[in-house]
């Protein structure tokens, strides 16, 4: 079983917008909102390359999402979906702040 | 069955419009069309035909497609007259010796310009404005002269005064009536205007007959007038009205109206059964129309009828709207009021110089005509109300009285309109044709000029065109929504404003106060974007990080392997050997595809995000800088070679190509912009496709504006002539402003001015006249853009804080796996079906 491992600081996260992390050899996407921390894995399943930590993040209606950096297709940072076509979803972690550390179980 | 055989004598406007309508008919597979074109060209916009002078070439005004005549089967025999019809025969015979013969002939011969009988017109000098070959003429004189005169102050002739004047010569109308424009202006409306062409600096003179033309004392010719005064001239320019072309149907016994014009019934049938005649060389109802939408209609009944279905001309509205000299002048109806009771109404505001009026029936209920001078904002809605009939207010003049502010707007909004209303007289849209477009699909102004043609041709009823398409929109519920995104209620322009009025720098501030949700990635790129344009906010300040697209993060276009690309800046495409040397070190230790690219610079791709600070630092440390090929912002300034190696370089583009982009270097924009310069009219640098272009000539440059390559190419307008360096400075300065202030979000200028209500000539009003009186204040805020310009990469490479963001992961500081593949001596991204056979290598051991 996975656990909970710590990443970084919150010093090294920038509001409203992601980081990369290299957790048990996976790409995982960190993004900071509103004093809370969403992870997701780094890799955009439409470009076939890691990059989603890149994208802009806002929100679609209630669902907070991050834009695919290079074709711009929106995934929802909760359940990992795609809003635009939902055959596609992308795998999410838990993640969480303590202590100003960063923790993700993937 | 063989096919029926067409001829059409004459390629003029209405000639081909004809066979464009043919061809575009249900039945043309079984016709076959041969025409005759006398002129050496094939049809031309001859209601354009003053761009000529304005920088459109013989090409640009040409309406024949490349190829259309080919493909579709029309044969047509160019520079060849038609010289005799044989009747009986059904033949045509032309000057060349071809003879055809036809099951129906249309005769589409034009019009010739009347030349008054006075003594000395053919005099050197003494011209007419009809053909691309008058123009020439006239080219040709005004080289060698430097003052023109116009005889005629019609529309036609005021449209000839525009053109001398544009020519830089010094400029008088000579008008036989008391007034301007007698046909379509009555006295009020024709004093103002010949008031605001004198303010132009064109002289007008009424009420003058001219007797003799002769040898000049300081110029080549001299007028001598009715009244014993004289004037001293180099050019002659007649433009006293138009007669018929109907000599060839008179040779061959086809009847003629008392004063000419080929006589045709509601059918456009002459008196020969066979035998049809459109345009302005045909006489229906007693009048011989002058304009070119009539023209058009009969074609369009003509087609019908060969067709099989009925359809007749039953006469034409000679409503006219066009801007004289930047003037606004409007005439609808019967603007005299000719029905003795008919009532006036009339509204004249001297210091705005606009006049009004509107002339009723007695009982108030009807509008039978009026006159719009100075503002002819309320012309589509009169010509509406009259053309279909409706009934008026019960204050008819709340039709021209200004509304100021009192509500009331829409009298007549587009709702009013019945479906079968003609809104575009060119190419007889109807209302009914717009709201059928819509309902296909059409969602803009593009959309329905590419699918209806309404719009294209004088272009006078686009706001009234788009007024419906609105309408109809907003019925559908598609809203016509300006909104950015679900976040702002607002376009860029409003928030551009916002942001600007509130000081407002950054994203929290904006959507707490102005929006609602989290924003996405379109209202955070948009609002990045203006506080860079305001303020010169830096991609990679905390606050601005999460509004940049991945390109604009991390200063470099991400490629489709994740890789950036790496182009630094060569002003001018100038670059010295050490610079090149650097370049090719710093590609071969970072093992970047090194390629020349489209914007005559050298790009380097595939660099990973954690190499990008060192690569930069080698860089800028050899002095290059940002290419910004990332942001909106100026990309490239192409240039030639020009005066200092180019045999026919008239200037010294290579300078004045870099001087432009360290000009505008750094200035980010709603979209990117391009510059070219060249050093002669060969054009070497394709300025002419680019978002500002320079070209160089005898007495300085031309600017021209609002070009563009890429997916609609289009062709950039010549803004201005001659132009010394401060000039272009001072116009670019204050366009560039404008353009960042009131573009939509990604709007290019060639659809931002597409777009700009009062197009080109607006534009050139606000930037070289200053009609709106900012000018100081956008050179101003330009000014204070570029004293804040600072190189995106020297920033990072100066401050370890912002080369933080390059590390691939935040937890550990090794490089992210990245695959390629060898091609031709370089590593390019390998395919998913080479990392599957694994063929791509890992690679980036830094030699
Ligand atoms: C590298 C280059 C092609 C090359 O190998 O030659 C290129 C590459 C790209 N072009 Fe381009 N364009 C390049 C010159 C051009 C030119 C030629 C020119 O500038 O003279 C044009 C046509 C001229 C024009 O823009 O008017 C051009 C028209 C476009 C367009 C269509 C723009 C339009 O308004 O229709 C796009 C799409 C866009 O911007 O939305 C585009 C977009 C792109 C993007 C940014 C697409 C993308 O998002 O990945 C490409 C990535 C650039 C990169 O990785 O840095 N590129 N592109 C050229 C870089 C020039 C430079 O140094 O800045
Ligand atoms: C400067 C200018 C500005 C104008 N502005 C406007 C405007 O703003 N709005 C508007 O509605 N109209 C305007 N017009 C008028 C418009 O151009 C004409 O109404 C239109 O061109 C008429 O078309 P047409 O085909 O009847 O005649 P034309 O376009 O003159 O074509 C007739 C053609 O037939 C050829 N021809 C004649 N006889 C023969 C023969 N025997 N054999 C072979 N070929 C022959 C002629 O050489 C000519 O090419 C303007 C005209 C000019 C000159
Ligand atoms: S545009 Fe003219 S000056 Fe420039 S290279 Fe071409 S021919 Fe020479
Ligand atoms: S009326 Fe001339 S383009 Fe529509």
């Amino acid at each position: 079983m996975s656990e909970f491992q710590s990443v970084c600081s919150i010093n090294d996260l920038i509001p409203d917008a992601g980081v990369n992390a290299l957790v048990n050899g996976k790409e995982v996407a960190i993004f900071y909102i509103d004093g809370k921390v969403y992870a997701i894995s780094n890799y955009d399943p439409v470009a076939k390359i890691n990059a989603l930590s890149r994208g802009i993040t806002g929100s679609i209606g209630d669902a907070l999402v991050v834009a695919a950096p290079l074709y711009k297709e929106h995934y929802n940072l909760v359940t990992g979906e795609c809003i635009e076509n939902e055959t596609l979803s992308v795998p999410v972690y838990e993640a969480k702040i303590e202590n100003e550390l960063v923790f993700v179980k993937v | 069955m063989s096919k029926q055989k067409i001829v059409v004598i004459g390629n003029g406007m209405v000639g081909h419009n004809f066979i464009e309508k043919l061809v575009a008919s249900k039945g043309y597979a079984d016709f076959e069309v041969h025409t005759f074109c006398e002129e050496p060209r094939v049809a031309y916009d001859r209601v354009y035909l003053s761009s000529y002078f304005s920088g459109k070439t013989a090409e640009d005004l040409s309406l024949v497609k490349p190829g259309f005549y080919e493909e579709n089967g029309v044969k047509i025999y160019m520079n060849d007259k038609a010289v005799n019809i044989d009747l009986k025969a059904k033949t045509v015979t032309s000057d060349a010796g071809v003879t055809i013969a036809y099951d129906k002939l249309v005769m589409a011969t034009g019009s010739y310009p009347f030349v008054p009988p006075i003594k000395g017109n053919d005099r050197a000098g003494c011209l007419v404005y009809r053909t691309i070959e008058d123009l020439e003429m006239i080219q040709a004189e005004a080289d060698k002269g430097k003052i023109g005169v116009v005889v005629g102050g019609g529309l036609l002739g005021l449209e000839a005064a525009k053109a001398l004047r544009d020519l830089g010569l010094e400029t008088h109308v000579v008008e036989f009536a008391p007034r301007l424009m007698p046909v379509q202006l009555d006295d009020g409306g024709a004093a103002l205007l010949k008031r605001k062409i004198e303010n132009l600096g064109v002289r007008v003179h009424c009420s003058k007959a001219t007797t003799i033309i002769s040898d000049g004392d300081t110029c080549q010719n001299k007028m001598v007038f009715a009244d014993g005064e004289t004037l001293e001239t180099d050019i002659v320019l007649f433009s006293a009205g138009i007669r018929p072309r109907d000599d060839l149907a008179e040779k061959v016994g086809l009847t003629l109206g008392p004063r000419g014009g080929i006589l045709i019934d509601d059918q456009c049938h002459t008196s020969d059964a066979d035998v049809f005649a459109i345009g302005e060389c045909a006489l229906h109802d007693g009048i011989t129309y002058g304009l070119v939408a009539p023209g058009y209609a009969m074609a369009q009944a003509v087609v019908d009828q060969l067709n099989g279905k009925s359809a007749e001309f039953k006469g034409s509205d000679m409503s006219t709207k066009l801007k004289l000299m930047g003037v606004d002048v409007g005439s609808i109806g019967d603007p005299h009021g000719n029905d003795e009771d008919a009532l006036s109404y009339v509204y004249e505001n001297g210091p705005e110089e606009i006049y009004k009026k509107i002339v009723v029936t007695p009982d108030g209920k009807k509008l039978l005509g009026a006159v719009l001078v100075g503002d002819a904002e309320d012309f589509s809605n009169l010509l509406q109300i009259m053309l279909n009939d409706m009934d008026l207010p019960e204050h008819p003049d709340a039709l021209i009285l200004p509304n100021r502010g009192g509500g009331g707007e829409d009298l007549f909004g587009p709702d009013a309109l019945p479906d079968s209303a003609q809104l575009c007289s060119c190419y007889d849209v109807s209302k009914g044709d717009i709201i059928n477009a819509v309902e296909s699909g059409c969602c803009t102004m593009a959309d329905i000029k590419a699918t209806t043609e309404a719009g294209t041709g004088c272009g006078g009823c686009i706001q009234l065109v788009n007024n419906v398409l609105n309408s109809e929109l907003e019925k559908r519920g598609v809203e016509v929504n300006t909104d950015l995104c679900e976040h702002f209620a607002h376009t860029r322009q409003e928030l551009y404003h916002i942001c600007q009025v509130e000081e407002i720098k950054d994203f929290s501030t904006l959507i707490s106060k102005h929006g609602k949700g989290h924003g996405c990635d379109i209202c955070k790129q948009t609002s990045g974007n203006i506080f860079s344009s305001l303020w010169n906010a830096y991609a990679l300040d905390q606050t601005q990080i999460p509004l940049q697209d991945t390109n604009d993060s991390y200063l470099g276009n991400m490629q489709k392997d994740g890789t950036y690309s790496v182009i630094p800046r060569v002003p001018g495409g100038e670059i010295t050997p050490e610079k090149l040397i650097v370049l090719g070190e710093v590609a071969q230790k970072y093992k970047l595809y090194t390629k020349v690219n489209g914007g005559q610079r050298i790009v380097l791709f595939g660099a990973q995000i954690n190499d990008l600070p060192a690569i930069w630092k080698t860089l800028v440390e050899a002095g290059f800088e940002s290419g910004q090929a990332y942001a909106k912002a100026l990309r490239t300034v192409k240039s030639c070679v020009g005066s200092t190696w180019c045999r026919f370089g008239l200037d010294d583009s290579v300078t004045m190509a870099i001087e432009l982009e360290n000009r505008y270097k750094g200035l980010r924009s709603p979209h990117k912009m391009k510059m070219g310069v060249s050093g002669c009219t060969r054009e070497c640098a394709e300025a002419q496709a680019k978002d500002i272009g320079l070209i160089s000539t005898e007495n300085g440059w031309n600017l021209y504006v609002c070009g563009n390559g890429g997916m609609k190419p289009r062709h950039a307008d010549l803004f201005a002539s001659d132009l010394t360096q401060e000039e272009v400075f001072k116009y670019v300065d204050r366009l560039l402003m404008f353009y960042i202030k009131t573009a939509d979000r990604l709007q290019r200028t060639a659809t931002w001015l597409e777009n700009l209500e009062g197009g080109l000539a607006y534009l050139q009003d606000v930037v070289i006249n200053d009609s709106l009186n900012i000018g100081e204040e956008l050179e101003t805020q330009l000014a204070a853009l570029r004293a804040t310009y600072a190189c995106d990469w020297k920033r990072v490479v100066e401050n370890p804080e912002y080369a933080k963001r390059f590390r691939s992961f935040v937890n550990v500081d090794s490089a992210a796996e990245q695959l390629f593949v060898e091609e031709r001596g370089q590593l390019r991204p390998a395919t998913e079906d080479e990392k599957l056979k694994g063929i791509a290598v890992q690679v980036k051991e830094l030699v």
